[in-house]
């Protein structure tokens, strides 16, 4: 028998405004229309601005540890806005912008850091499903999500997030296996920021990229410039069309850096080289955006200086909300357990005990020799 | 001798089984460049090598899975689950491989494999990482389950793990990891697993507990002002009973402490043992203070949580006013 080709098979990339300024006019022109691309690049800024605050926040004590999203921005933002308002948004903790352009207020996503469970409670039509603390287990959710809608017959999608750190776990794997063979409408967005805490993407995936993981689950997949908002929106697009006409998922490698530490908790400066940051730092994708809409005559120093400073109010606004909301409850402890709390369960609350005497004093003589 | 912190003491440990024996070697998440998030393992990638200190792929099970391989292939293995919420992933090799290897083969293979995680609440850390699921493990026969107090038992503890023949979990409190500094001797020394420590002698209560709340109970103790005995069981599987027996005939009474919660927490299988062997020495029924029933808090709340000094307190008391 003679040995044949089993498979040739191609990965796209897609940049389109590179970190030079060069502008791809055949495949960005008219994709994102400036009005839109003010507002994104207004949504990036604040993003931005509320990781540093948060970064100083809790540096001086006043937040916990908080995973800065400094240079990733582009990549959920690109995917929320390309999406519907009704399809799932289902994020690990470095998708903060792309919370906020749908719509979930930035307080919700600061009170989680600032160890409050009620920053988890999003509002439902959001879409959007709370920030996923361990690794690579939120993609099987989102499949879970999107074939519920396929269940009712509905055009609705997810998408989901997750770092080159969450490809090497188990659940990521059957996540893909079970979108790709059960024909479930997910996009499987990677955001390849080449750290996981101190660990290089070297030692998660030793494959060229990451997006030909979805080849081995027969899912089509894209690479993208994940520091390019053009890049990133034009593959979700692609991803979108196919998702929401056949039905099946498709897999997204955003190639982008962590800029800052894994959280404040790290110090990124024990295992990589300030070199690597800096060639990253000049790849940021707010500035490319703002360099070209210079270029292109819609934006200026002045009204950059102007959404700066506003945003910064936003944020010390936001932070002072945060700051002042009343200091939850012990109940709110036990209240959200279940529907009906177990009335083993309402003792504990009622009573702030747990051993017998101290839930039923009555038990000590003392307190029968006064019955 | 030297002061140092828990922190400290299982790094020496380590340094000292890996120098003395090369079946050591240590693999998780982030433990060898940046030598572990919490430092546990700083420097020993540069003095023992990449080969030795080894970081992995981001995957708790196969984290455990591999360790299974390498200690059925006569190594050491030393793997570290970055923070016990993560533990989940690695549930199945745990408990469907590690702890049943010996007894399904007869003894033809064995996983001697020693598996350090930072355990339990208190230092302000997001969601799942300030859980205390050591009940579990003990719950899954096969395990030994180890959880020191101190910088002291850490070190003494840990060189008995790394030596023993079968799977060993070894919680490491996270909330003491640098709050206490003790007096840790150099030279190499060893505490058998299974055998508890009475920190202070008592008269008329016995306070058990184990890992960070230790040192809540002591404060607790000495608060109230009486004679109370105060064991910490270092292991909770296979666990020192005989230490409790005789404490608890002595005093009549006692308190169970611990961060986990009480429904199936191991105080439960203490009283039920208290119960079963110093019956008619009670004096009043074993009381827990312990972890609520509830999904581990956030941090704003994580001290309502806890078991405090405060609410142990109270437990002693009332128990002694029985």
């Amino acid at each position: 028998m003679p040995i044949t080709n089993a498979l040739t098979t191609t990965i796209e990339r897609v940049s389109i405004l590179d970190e030079h300024g060069n502008f791809d006019e055949k495949l960005g022109k008219g994709l994102i229309p400036d009005a839109d691309l003010l507002k994104l690049y207004e949504t990036m800024v604040t993003c931005r601005m509320m990781d540093e605050v948060a970064f100083k926040l809790q540096r001086s004590g006043r937040m916990g540890t908080y995973p800065q999203n400094m240079g990733q921005e582009a990549n959920s933002l690109g995917a929320a806005y390309a999406l519907n308002n009704d399809d799932w948004l289902v994020t690990c903790y470095r998708e903060n912008c792309g919370l906020m352009w749908r719509g979930v207020p930035i307080d919700s996503i600061l009170l989680h850091w600032m160890g409050d469970e009620r920053g988890n409670a999003m509002p439902r039509p959001h879409h959007a499903t709370p920030i996923a603390v361990p690794i690579g287990t939120q993609m099987l959710h989102a499949t879970g999500l999107a074939w519920a809608a396929k269940y009712r017959g509905q055009k609705q999608i997810a998408c989901t997030f997750f770092g080159d750190g969450a490809t090497s776990e188990g659940d990521f794997h059957e996540a893909c296996n079970f979108a790709a063979n059960l024909d479930i409408p997910v996009i499987f967005f990677c955001q390849n920021n080449f750290w996981a805490i101190s660990v290089p993407g070297r030692i998660q995936c030793s494959a060229p990229t990451v997006a030909q993981r979805g080849i081995a689950y027969g899912m089509p997949c894209l690479q993208l410039d994940g520091n390019d908002l053009f890049a990133v929106v034009y593959g979700m697009r692609k991803a979108i069309e196919h998702t929401r006409t056949t039905g099946k998922p498709f897999f997204i490698e955003g190639v982008t850096y962590r800029l800052g530490d894994h959280t404040t908790a790290d110090d990124a400066r024990r295992y990589r080289d300030q070199a690597e940051v800096d060639a990253w730092k000049a790849r940021d994708p707010i500035t490319r955006l703002r360099t070209y809409m210079t270029k292109k005559g819609i934006w200026s120093d002045a009204k950059d200086a102007a959404l700066r400073e506003a945003a910064e109010a936003s944020c010390m606004a936001t932070i002072e909300r945060c700051e002042q909301v009343e200091h939850p409850v012990r109940g709110d402890v036990f209240n959200y357990t279940f529907a009906d709390l177990p009335a083993d369960l309402v003792t504990q609350r009622e009573t702030g005990h747990t051993h017998s005497l101290g839930q039923d004093p009555s038990q000590l003589p003392s307190a029968s020799n006064t019955r | 001798m030297a002061n140092l912190t828990l922190v400290q003491a299982i790094n020496l440990a380590l340094i000292q089984e890996m120098e003395k024996d090369d079946r050591v070697i240590l693999l998780g998440e982030d433990v060898g460049a940046n030598g572990g998030v919490f430092r546990v393992t700083e420097g020993l990638q540069k003095r023992f090598g990449a080969n030795r200190v080894v970081d992995t792929p981001l995957a708790e099970s196969g984290i455990i899975g591999t360790s299974i391989g390498l200690a059925m292939a006569g190594l050491r293995p030393v793997p570290e689950i970055q923070f016990e919420g993560f533990l989940g992933p690695a549930y199945d090799q745990l408990c469907s491989h590690a702890a049943r290897m010996r007894t399904r083969t007869r003894g033809a293979f064995t996983v001697p494999m020693t598996v350090r995680v930072p355990v339990g609440g208190g230092i302000h850390a997001p969601e799942l990482h300030s859980d205390s699921p050591e009940a579990f493990y003990a719950h899954q026969p096969g395990l030994k389950v180890v959880m020191p107090s101190g910088p002291y038992d850490a070190k003494g503890l840990l060189i008995s793990a790394l030596r023993d023949p079968d799977p060993v979990i070894f919680f490491e409190p996270k909330r003491i990891y640098r709050a206490i500094r003790e007096e840790v001797p150099e030279d190499e020394y060893t505490i058998p697993i299974g055998k508890a420590r009475v920190v202070c002698e008592g008269t008329d209560l016995t306070v058990v507990s184990w890992g960070a709340s230790v040192i809540q109970c002591m404060q607790a103790i000495e608060a109230c002002g009486r004679s109370v005995e105060l064991i910490d069981l270092r292991t909770i599987y296979p666990m020192d009973m005989e230490t409790v027996e005789q404490s608890v005939s002595k005093t009549g009474r006692c308190v169970i402490v611990h961060e986990a919660p009480r429904t199936c927490g191991v105080g439960s299988e203490v009283a039920t043992q208290i119960m079963e062997k110093c019956f008619l020495h009670l004096e009043a029924p074993v009381q827990r203070v312990t972890g609520f029933d509830t999904i581990m808090p956030y941090y704003k709340l994580e001290l309502e949580y806890l078991p405090d000094a405060a609410r142990i307190q109270r437990g002693i008391e009332d128990c002694l006013a029985y």
